[in-house]
């Protein structure tokens, strides 16, 4: 396969009519990849302040058929996710992400919802994960895979419940990044980042749009209003610098 | 993919005079474009997008060699495997050999047209693996046994009718009583039909919108989840895609991203845009042990440096297909191969040769429709008209056309002969017509007046006229 | 100013009525008005169908012919176009002819973008009672943004409606060589046009380009329906009266 490499970069090559580039171009350019700079952000979010990026935020999401609801605190999550699986008809079971970030969540004040932790499988009917950060130029949600976070949750599931934090809605995808940058110690990326906006869809018979194709077909999102009880970005930069 | 360009003509008939065809093309035409315009007035910034992802592509694709070792070099750090293929054969081997050293049996894959161009379908199944598409429009062709017509919604070209019969041609296990009218009805089977294999597979091959260098990520956009399950559930995640999909950072695929999704359907945002880095670690849950990338180049290196270099730019976005008259008039299998309208014109003949796919950049009338709704600004029509050069110099197209634009274009650089050949014309012409005032048939324009009267000349040319005003 | 028509070779052959509409209203914007004998066509037909050679060779004469002038006005986007935008491009490697390409270029213009955007016209003297509906060609909309111009004289038509044409930016179908090489592809394009048209309830149909009018006319002919195709120029010249329309028996 090395065969193949030089081959296709000697096409490469050839084609631009030069050899590899000399030292100071390459250096240039790992410095260009290193500041990543950001390009043009739409003024949309942007230009709110935080109060008016949550409400964008909840207004996009509503425009993809996702549901928001608020609630003030992590204490009350369990009623919420308890009033929406009644309210949708649903069994009051879910699988929730094993994320310290909401191990908080009293889910003993609903004794009846039956709660398991870890990743989803083929039965699973309902999912509740936090997320790294809510974007508010398209209403999208970033969630991001870890041992605490497997991504099946966000897939398998019929639905998929999602916990905010008010903190946690940013303006565009850049700040979404930056966060996770600096979130991590080691500079590797997740296995996963899911950017999701909206349940799954198709429109492939006849341009109808159906919802659930294959993944999820109800993404319901709880916004807790008090960010801070359940930790910050400081607390996760500890955690994940313990966990390496 | 074997490729039936050269029957263009034929096959346009045939797309012409399909009823079906013809109202799914009707919805397509009308509802693409209008939703793309709403999505595009939505943001005011969009304009200005545009010509920052050209350019991001364009320098990209100047410096291509060191981005992909960049990339490369990230992928390994990470775990993963990059596989430099030049050939389609070369493609679908390195894929089998990684399908074979884990015992694969099914293949999940979520919808690649690179894959279209290894036929890699088909040479797994000669190979004793099963591959199953899970893309819902993909799905209904590989039952159909037909290929895709369009690069994003690729089982456009049907009516539900038509999806349904398929289903129950295919799910004889089900209730053969069942209903199957509407498409919710249908999707809902999908999903149920193909769950188990989601589930059961050894391998997931996903293709790539877009290649990171700076994290040595791939980026799929999707709508349906199907990508993502096909990527996580099982053991091996195999990533088809080729050379020219790398860009440098994550900001410069945020960009790109932001024109994707409101240029191929109208969304500010795909369902699911999904960064994949390198197999699970060692603490996750879920997601895949290998992590294989085949990075093809099929004929993309052959580009750089030449005419046809703007091409590269392509994010496949489909907007061009959804705003190419010709293409809302005989739809994607009329195109031949893999990629159908304006940047199938343009990449198919840069990929498998003029020869065999001449029609393609001269089924154009050059509207320009789809170089102004292309998010990187490819200049297609330009391209096209490369290719009728490239054509010209090789004396490719037939005769009578060679001979017709001969003669033309003698006369045509001889004024006093075109203006006296344009007076006889017009007195014949005119005298003839002026009854009518128009022909229904004409010798020599059966072309014209098969469908439509060819409306008389007036009777002088108008230099004949300003000559005698101006005596 | 002293402007020179460029005639185009259609409208010398089909319909002189264009022509002569086209000095009747830049005469009254104030141009003085000359028709190089020496011009013939603007070679786009070579230059899509590849042959540049002969595309070149066109337009040096293009070059010689029309040099001196102030302007040089086209009542056709198609025409205007390829001198504006390709004549350039045919000579991008030539560093002898592309000064004159881009000369030429620069002062060549599609014939209601001239009197609107460079006369500044606002109005003209016509009238003419009739339901019109306006067909945008694909050339001078992409290439050289004509939109709005067309409109805002035909606004000042005494006894003018405009109504318009959903899909009024898509393709007729014309595509010089295209309808002929591809007949069947071209007749689905324009059946589609007339039927927009037809659905409008217009009672005549406008465009700036002979190329899709006689398209369009001839397809409306043969679906038997009784609308009329005009060039915009023998519109806003006040024509209708004395000229039949598009295909009309004289």
């Amino acid at each position: 396969m090395s065969d193949g490499r030089e081959r296709i970069l000697g096409a490469i090559r050839k084609s631009l009519k030069r050899g590899p580039l000399d030292s100071n171009t390459a250096a240039q350019l790992r410095g260009r990849v290193a500041a990543h700079q950001r390009n043009l952000i739409p003024a949309r979010a942007m230009a709110l302040d935080h109060a008016g990026q949550v409400d964008l935020f909840i207004t996009m999401a509503g425009e993809v058929q996702a549901t928001v609801a608020r609630v003030g605190s992590l204490a009350a999550v369990p009623e919420a996710v308890a009033d929406y699986l009644a309210a949708e008809n649903l069994t009051a079971e879910l699988v929730v992400a094993p994320d310290p970030n909401i191990d908080a969540i009293p889910w003993e004040a609903r004794p009846l919802l039956r709660i398991r932790r870890g990743r989803a499988e083929g039965a699973d009917k309902v999912s509740l994960t936090p997320c790294h950060a809510a974007i508010a130029e398209t209403g999208t949600l970033m969630l991001i895979s870890g041992r605490e976070t497997p991504t099946t949750l966000n897939f398998l599931p019929d639905t998929h419940i999602v916990v905010v934090r008010r903190d946690q809605v940013v303006a565009s995808y850049e700040d979404a990044l930056d966060r996770l940058r600096a979130d991590r110690a080691s500079d590797k990326l997740p296995r996963v980042i899911n950017f999701i906006t909206g349940p799954s869809r198709t429109a492939d018979i006849e341009q109808h749009i159906e919802l659930g194709a294959h993944g999820p077909r109800c993404l319901h999102i709880v916004l807790v209003e008090d960010g801070g009880a359940i930790g910050s970005a400081e607390d996760d930069e500890q955690r994940n610098a313990a966990a390496q | 993919m074997l490729a039936t360009s050269r029957d263009f003509e034929a096959n346009a008939r045939a797309g012409l005079a399909n009823d079906n065809l013809q109202r799914a093309l009707g919805l397509a035409r009308s509802g693409f474009p209008l939703r793309r315009q709403l999505a595009v007035e939505r943001l005011p910034e969009f304009d200005r997008l545009r010509e920052i992802g050209r350019s991001i592509k364009d320098h990209t694709l100047e410096h291509l060699d060191f981005y992909l070792e960049l990339y490369e070099s990230k992928v390994v750090a990470s775990g993963g495997k990059v596989h430099w293929v030049r050939t389609p054969e070369e493609a679908c081997a390195a894929v089998l050999q990684i399908c074979r050293s884990v015992g694969a049996k099914i293949v999940t894959k979520g919808k690649s047209m690179v894959a279209e161009e290894m036929g890699l379908n088909e040479f797994l199944e000669a190979n004793g693996i099963n591959p199953v598409e899970t893309d819902l429009g993909e799905y209904i062709i590989q039952l159909r046994r037909e290929p895709p017509s369009h690069i994003i919604a690729p089982a456009i070209h049907l009516m539900k009718e038509q999806v349904a019969e398929t289903f129950r041609t295919a799910h004889r296990s089900l209730d053969s009583e069942r209903s199957l009218i509407e498409p919710r009805q249908m999707c809902d089977e999908a999903r149920e039909v193909l769950r188990p294999r989601f589930l059961s597979a050894d391998v997931g091959i996903t293709g790539a919108n877009f290649l990171v260098a700076e994290t040595g990520s791939s980026i799929i956009v999707t709508n349906e989840g199907n990508g993502d399950l096909t990527q996580t559930l099982p053991r091996v995640h195999i990533v088809v895609t080729s050379i020219e999909k790398v860009v440098p950072t994550l900001e410069d695929a945020a960009t790109l991203l932001r024109l994707l999704a409101r240029s191929a359907t109208g969304q500010e945002f795909s369902s699911y845009t999904t960064i994949s880095t390198a197999p699970r670690r060692p603490a996750d849950l879920d997601g895949p042990e290998q992590y294989h990338v085949v990075l093809l180049d099929n004929g993309r290196s052959a580009l750089l440096g030449t005419d046809f270099q703007d091409m590269l730019r392509c994010i496949r976005c489909a907007a061009c297909l959804n705003h190419c008259p010709v293409y809302a008039a005989v739809g994607g299998h009329a195109y031949g191969w893999v990629y159908p309208g304006p940047m199938g014109a343009v990449l198919t003949p840069s990929l498998i040769g003029i020869e065999e796919t001449g029609h393609l950049p001269n089924a154009s009338t050059f509207c320009g429709r789809c170089e102004s709704v292309c998010p990187v600004k490819i200049p297609l029509p330009k391209m096209m008209r490369h290719w009728r050069e490239r054509e010209h110099a090789k004396k490719l197209s037939p005769p009578v056309y060679r001979t017709g634009l001969f003669l033309w274009a003698r006369v045509a650089r001889r004024p006093a002969l075109y203006h006296a050949l344009a007076e006889v014309a017009s007195r014949v012409l005119g005298w003839t017509g002026q009854y009518r005032g128009r022909f229904r048939s004409l010798p020599l324009a059966t072309g014209w007046t098969a469908v439509r009267d060819m409306p008389a000349p007036e009777g002088r040319s108008f230099h004949s006229l300003w000559a005698k005003r101006h005596k | 100013m002293r402007v020179a028509l460029f005639v185009t070779c259609l409208v010398d052959l089909f319909r002189p009525t264009i022509g002569f509409a086209s000095v009747k209203l830049l005469e009254e914007a104030g141009c003085t008005v000359e028709v190089p004998r020496a011009q013939t066509c603007c070679g786009q037909p070579a230059y899509n169908s590849g042959d540049r050679a002969d595309a070149k060779a066109i337009a040096l004469q293009v070059f010689d012919g029309f040099a001196g002038y102030d302007h040089v006005i086209a009542p056709s986007g198609s025409c205007a176009g390829m001198i504006r935008v390709h004549y350039p491009e045919l000579f991008a490697d030539d560093p002898v002819n592309l000064p004159r390409a881009q000369e030429l270029a620069r002062r060549t213009w599609e014939l209601t973008s001239f009197l609107v955007d460079i006369c500044r016209m606002e109005k003209v003297a016509a009238h003419w009672e009739r339901e019109v509906t306006y067909h945008d060609a694909c050339s001078g909309l992409r290439e050289l943004g004509v939109k709005l111009q067309p409109r805002r004289l035909l606004a000042s038509v005494a006894g003018l409606r405009l109504k318009e044409l959903p899909g009024a930016e898509v393709c007729c179908g014309f595509g010089g060589t295209f309808c002929i090489k591809y007949p069947e592809i071209s007749d689905k394009m324009v059946t589609d046009k007339e039927a927009d048209i037809a659905a409008t309830g217009a009672a005549a149909v406008l465009a700036g380009d002979l190329g899709c009018l006689l398209n369009i006319a001839g397809k409306l002919y043969r679906q038997g329906r009784r609308i009329e195709a005009r060039h915009v120029a023998e519109v806003l010249a006040g024509l209708t009266e004395k000229v039949p329309p598009i295909g009309a028996p004289r």
